[in-house]
């Protein structure tokens, strides 16, 4: 048997109990060489933890591993490191006071504590570093300036300095733009020649397709399959995610259209959106589709008077209104459950149940104090209602998993009892088997007659779930087509850019020339 | 030209910029109502007012490097200027040089205390130094019977470190003081160690994944900024020739964080560099000579260092923005 077919790391019956719960059971795998292996699997799936244990973050409660056929212990990240095995974060973790050369040697232990610190070799080296990923950072900047896409170079850059064998990205592509995404592909894909080993944790399976040479899926803590993914497909892997096809899981009751709940006529804001005209009915699911960048969000914060737009008019149940701050858009009967919602939707710190009643002080506090017992009982019926898993109502809702709190935020606009409803990437980044209860809770909003303007990124959601869907590019509506026609080409056509129009979109600017 | 204006950016585009600039406006408005203020003697009494707030305020900027503070810094230097003090009158003796081990000494034992009970009971170091401010200044009451050590007993060698000068009339007390900036400055800019120190500031969830000993870190802080502020304690009987136990550090805390602050070093850690905290320190000391020249009562002193602080971080703010503002643009250009 030649060298080269013993695996760069394997791993028998790895298991891992937190607390008496078994997350992770009996996993064998083996990576070879010069691959790009896929991880996939819900949150909670094992997936991470599997990961996790290779970059000695956690420690196998049972269990082998070997690299190159030789067994080994990986006590903590920085063994992880000494053996090769670097673990990619999506957010990177990085110090973002100090340059991107110190970044790259922080913790390497060379040298005495009180030695000195050799500058000029250390910036040459980063310099270097830069070259192979054929990425141009200057080395000398602080980290804090770096676009996360960059950021997350620097880490790459890190792992090759030490020389790593095995690199492991934990859903490196979340944050990125489609552009940055490609750059990072391009790069992987170099590293694979290279020989190295890479590990790829996505939610996305269009990336796993286009990037990974073998995919290994996870349930419940168990490895369920292990192959190669051109021999799967997308329904394949959804199928073996969650156990079952994921068309039993969609299902929409047909809802009644009626009125027009919103209008929207000419709205402009220069430099982010242009000329933006569109009607959601009472009852109809509206989608708002385009590339990161395009524009979508600025739309939604402009109808909800968080940045109101320069010109044009909002017109409500048929009168036309002024939103000049999102208290008036709640009071008109409005809603807005925005994108990222630790920034901007969640109190971390603050239980559940106030979470949950923010939007209705009015309620809670019917003369001007709070009374619990509302409270409580209001956050009571959304938990149950929207099956929001938790430990207790007065739990710090930071705690519970991303699903969970996106359903809570959803449920704090429901108590609003909004007729309209604009929900921006309302699934992003949780587990499939939620989304599937998203896009039940969602079927169901509009079939009580409110009007739903959803901007997703994720084109099967759109095409599912949607009664028409709307599609911008660059700041402009470039189509609006009727749910049964729309198809993932029509939908895609009108959102990448027709070359030769500049400026108008509000997309991000690229800092991150690669020569390819 | 272009190397030029792009030097001039880089030197702009430092965080010492802002209170140079402001180093430099003060004294030019100082002057042009009082031209006295311009003046060789001007800077001399500048550079005297400011030894024991350099020194201190090296360690002190070490602690918040490592995004912790140490308000406790004005009883340690009480405490070790009452104990070195209470050697000279009590062990006459001792050798007179033997004060500067025992302060520093001392010093260090009490920021060593700081840092233990801020590390291993995971406290806020806001809390703990605040309790211990209180805490030391009680304990130096009761071990020198609230008594002062009166100037018969302060070694002559000693008080004359701030009057004898061993190179153009400046005085020892300053040379030890920039000697410590200038260690300062080779560890913290030049050592692993050092460097270390940031790195816990700028991102203390990272640092033990990166291999970095936080809690021995933390530790050297505290006791270096002990150690300093007791160093400072027997230079303070070295320059005022006495040490009074309810007067002794009273308010230096305030004085050299200040100093710190307006230099530049970020209260949120990982940010700040010896020369900014030089240069806060000149410039506190600046505002403090000026006050009398320009008739100014000295009852307006404490709040015009607050107003001093508060106006520091605004400037200090816009001239960070603008820097990332630019290096956005630099990135997009």
């Amino acid at each position: 048997m030649p060298v080269s077919d013993t695996p760069v790391l394997s791993a028998r019956g790895i298991s891992k109990q937190f607390g008496g719960v078994e997350v992770l059971s009996d996993v064998d795998l083996d990576l070879s060489a010069g691959e790009i292996h896929a991880l996939l699997g819900e949150n909670g799936a094992g997936k991470s933890t599997f990961a996790k244990i290779l970059s000695g973050v956690h420690r196998p409660t049972r269990g082998t591993l070997a690299l190159n056929g030789n067994p080994v212990e990986v006590p903590n990240p920085i063994a992880a490191q000494n053996l090769g095995i670097t673990l990619i974060h999506q957010e990177p973790i990085s110090f973002p006071d100090m340059s991107v050369t110190e970044n790259l040697v922080l913790g390497r232990h060379d040298g005495a504590l009180l030695g000195r610190v050799p500058w000029a070799q250390m910036e040459r080296n980063a310099n270097e570093l830069m070259d192979m990923l054929r990425v141009s950072i200057d080395v000398t900047k602080p980290m804090r300036g770096l676009s996360i896409a960059d950021q997350q170079m620097v880490e790459i850059a890190r792992a090759l300095a030490s020389d790593s064998r095995l690199i492991i990205m934990d859903e490196p592509t979340a944050p990125l733009t489609p552009k940055e995404v490609e750059t990072l592909f391009s790069i992987a894909r170099r590293l694979r020649d290279q020989g190295r080993t890479i590990i790829f944790i996505s939610h996305r399976l269009e990336e796993v397709q286009a990037l990974c040479d073998r995919a290994t899926i996870f349930r419940d803590g168990h490895l369920v399959e292990t192959a190669n993914v051109a021999d799967l497909s997308d329904e394949d892997i959804i199928r073996l995610m969650i156990g079952r096809p994921l068309k039993e899981m969609m299902h929409r009751s047909g809802a009644k259209i009626g009125d027009v709940a919103l209008e929207v006529r000419e709205l402009s804001l220069p430099g982010k959106f242009h000329d933006i005209s569109f009607t959601v009915r009472h009852g109809e699911i509206v989608g708002l589709a385009g590339l990161v960048g395009a524009g979508r969000t600025d739309v939604a914060r402009a109808v909800f008077g968080v940045a109101p737009a320069a010109s044009g008019s909002i017109a409500v149940k048929g009168k036309t209104v002024e939103i000049a701050d999102p208290s008036d858009a709640i009071e008109l009967g409005l809603a807005f459950v925005p994108e990222d919602r630790a920034v901007a939707g969640i109190f971390g710190t603050l239980p559940v149940d106030q979470n949950i009643t923010a939007a209705v002080p009015g309620k809670i506090a019917p003369h001007g104090f709070i009374r619990s017992a509302i409270e409580r009982a209001l956050a009571e019926k959304s938990v149950k209602d929207l099956r929001i898993r938790l430990a207790a109502l007065r739990q710090p809702i930071g705690e519970l998993s991303g699903g969970n709190q996106q359903k809570s935020i959803l449920a704090r606009w429901l108590h609003t009892d909004p007729d309209i409803l604009i929900l921006d990437e309302p699934t992003r980044g949780i587990d499939i088997g939620v989304k599937a209860e998203f896009y039940d809770m969602i079927g169901t909003l509009a079939a009580n007659g409110r009007g739903v303007l959803l901007i997703s990124s994720e084109l099967p959601e759109l095409l599912y779930l949607c009664d028409r869907i709307l599609v911008m590019s660059e700041g402009e509506l470039t189509a609006d087509i009727a749910g049964d026609e729309a198809t993932q080409e029509s939908v895609m056509r009108a959102a990448v850019p027709t070359k030769g129009k500049h400026g108008t979109g509000g997309s991000p600017p690229e800092h991150n020339e690669v020569a390819l | 030209m272009n190397s030029l204006t792009a030097a001039l950016r880089f030197i702009l585009l430092r965080r010492e910029a802002g209170i140079a600039v402001m180093l430099v406006l003060f004294s030019l408005v100082v002057s042009a109502i009082e031209p006295r203020f311009l003046s060789l003697d001007t800077l001399r009494i500048v550079m005297l007012a400011v030894p024991l707030i350099l020194i201190a305020g090296m360690g002190q900027m070490m602690v918040l490097l490592a995004r912790h503070v140490d308000l406790s810094i004005g009883s340690i230097l009480g405490f070790s200027a009452i104990v070195a003090g209470m050697a000279f009158r009590d062990l006459p003796e001792m050798p007179w040089w033997f004060g500067f081990f025992i302060a520093t000494f001392v010093g260090a034992a009490l920021g060593l205390v700081n840092g233990a009970v801020v590390t291993l009971f995971r406290l806020p170091s806001i809390i703990v130094t605040l309790g211990t401010l209180s805490l030391y200044r009680g304990v130096l009451f009761l071990i020198s019977d609230a008594r002062q050590v009166d100037p018969q007993y302060i070694p002559r060698p000693l008080i004359e470190m701030s009057q004898t000068s061993p190179i153009f009339g400046i005085p020892w007390i300053i040379f030890i003081a920039l000697t410590i900036a200038l260690i300062s400055y080779v560890f913290l800019d030049h050592t692993r160690l050092g460097r270390q120190i940031y790195a816990i500031g700028s991102n203390p969830v990272a640092a033990p994944l990166r291999g970095i000993s936080v809690v021995p870190v933390t530790l050297l802080v505290f006791t270096l900024s002990g150690a300093l502020a007791g160093l400072a304690g027997v230079l303070y009987a070295s320059r005022f020739g006495y040490v009074n136990p309810s007067i002794t550090g009273v308010g230096f805390e305030f004085t050299v964080i200040a100093a710190v602050v307006v230099g530049g070093v970020s209260i949120n850690g990982g940010v700040g560099t010896v020369l900014g905290t030089v240069l806060g320190v000149i410039f506190l000391g600046a505002v403090s000579v000026a006050l009398p020249i320009l008739g100014v009562s000295a009852f307006w002193r404490d709040a015009i260092y607050g107003a001093v602080i508060i106006i520091a971080l605004l400037i200090d703010r816009s001239v960070r923005e603008s820097g990332i503002r630019s290096a956005t643009l630099e990135a997009r250009a």
